[in-house]
């Protein structure tokens, strides 16, 4: 099998996680869609690493976790206190500066 | 065919027949997991296919020589991250199914294009290129006594800086998060003393019958029998009553009919003359963060009498 495989699975699973951003309407969901994106890239970085023989992959990958877990915990605290304000977790219903 | 040089003409870790049968079978499933996740209508089953998704992930990093990252990604993502989100879903309502009406008209056939416009170049861009066996971190690994230590040094020599970003990153998420989670209380903290003179000047002063008392079961869906057989709707819980009828299997037939009366229309109660409203103490409302203005059912809703 060619490594290279890894590279193309991390592509689809982008592009699923892509598009459940621009359809769905939930805010968790596309929050969970942006998850998924994340981790596609870090299956990419991972791959790399193995490939040319180098941990900069990991250690990339690494940061990407880091960064996605400090940006969920924010994120999930905005969706938090926009369905307390709106009784509502859609993104459709967070158009108050329209018109 | 493109073929990219590698660094090393020797490859040290072919790809062996097993990681081929491992990556095709793993590999289906995270794709039908991650489909599963867009598709699925309750946010709670993309929730546990994104665990599928993210448990799948953490076995291709082990394949590919990454077994610390193997280890981050099962408990930082499927223990932190994702018990955190099913924490905001079972706060935010578990029940609210997304509606499927588009809003935006030729909104999925547009992301069906797009999608299409990104993947069929890539991964025929990607397919067309053979870096041939990959080199492997066994030699790397070997020289630097681990792949923890490798990876620790990497990260504490060479991308300090990063390292230290990232801490500033992780205090601010968590200040953050602190600012935006934050209410203030609306109402007084009702204390005990409160609730014991509430209980004493009602009309209840003793606890409420359990569930299930004299009947044949003593789960919470069972409403407690009085003494001469008939049904006592102050045992049963005012959020399951509340439900629709027809989900309490359990609650005899007329128990359904009086449920639906509304409250004050039960036996028991019109024999003593109360109804659940008065003196339902708030333990789950403040604490949730309801507003002061939604009325008796936000109070009503407990669970703990």
């Amino acid at each position: 099998m060619d490594p290279m495989n890894y590279i193309v699975l991390a592509a689809v699973l982008f592009t699923i996680g892509a598009v459940g951003v621009l359809v769905r309407r939930n805010a968790i969901i596309v929050f969970m869609c942006v998850e998924l994106m994340l981790n596609a890239c870090n299956l990419a970085f991972v791959a790399f690493a193995r490939m040319h023989g180098g941990i900069e992959g990991q250690v990339i990958a690494f940061f990407v976790m880091v960064v996605a877990a400090a940006e969920v915990v924010v994120g999930l605290a905005i969706i938090m206190q926009i369905f307390r304000t709106r009784r509502s977790a859609s993104v459709d219903d967070a158009s108050l500066l329209k018109n | 065919m493109i073929t990219v040089p590698l660094q090393t003409a020797v490859p040290s870790a072919p790809v062996g027949g097993g990681e081929t049968v491992a990556f095709y079978v793993l590999g289906t499933v995270v794709v039908l997991a991650a489909l599963g996740v867009v598709f699925s209508r309750k946010a709670v089953y993309s929730a546990l296919m994104m665990a599928v998704v993210m448990i799948s992930l953490a076995v291709f990093y082990g394949i590919n020589e990454a077994p610390f990252l193997m280890v981050v990604q099962i408990v930082v993502y499927t223990g932190a991250v994702l018990m955190l989100f099913l924490f905001v879903l079972m706060l935010v309502g578990v029940g609210s199914s997304d509606s499927l009406v588009e809003t935006i008209r030729g909104q999925r056939l547009l992301t069906a294009v797009i999608a299409l416009c990104f993947l069929v170049p890539l991964a025929t861009g990607i397919t067309t290129v053979t870096v041939g066996e990959p080199v492997g971190l066994a030699a790397g690994v070997a020289a630097a006594g681990g792949n923890i230590p490798w990876i620790a040094g990497e990260v504490i020599y060479r991308y300090v800086i990063a390292f230290e970003a990232t801490g500033a990153l992780l205090i601010t998420a968590v200040l953050g998060a602190l600012v935006l989670a934050h209410t203030v209380r609306t109402k007084k903290k009702r204390t005990q003393r409160h609730l014991s003179q509430e209980r004493i000047r009602g009309d209840h002063a003793t606890p409420l019958p359990g569930p299930g008392t004299y009947a044949r079961h003593n789960s919470i869906d069972m409403p407690a029998l009085l003494p001469d057989g008939s049904v006592s709707e102050l045992s049963l819980n005012p959020v399951l009553a509340a439900r629709v009828p027809e989900d309490q299997r359990s609650v005899p037939e007329d128990m359904r009919r009086v449920i639906g009366a509304g409250p004050g229309g039960g036996p028991d109660s019109a024999r003593s003359g109360e109804t659940r409203d008065k003196g339902g103490d708030d333990t789950g409302g403040s604490a949730a963060g309801s507003d002061n203005g939604n009325g008796e059912r936000e109070g009503e809703g407990s669970w703990t009498r």
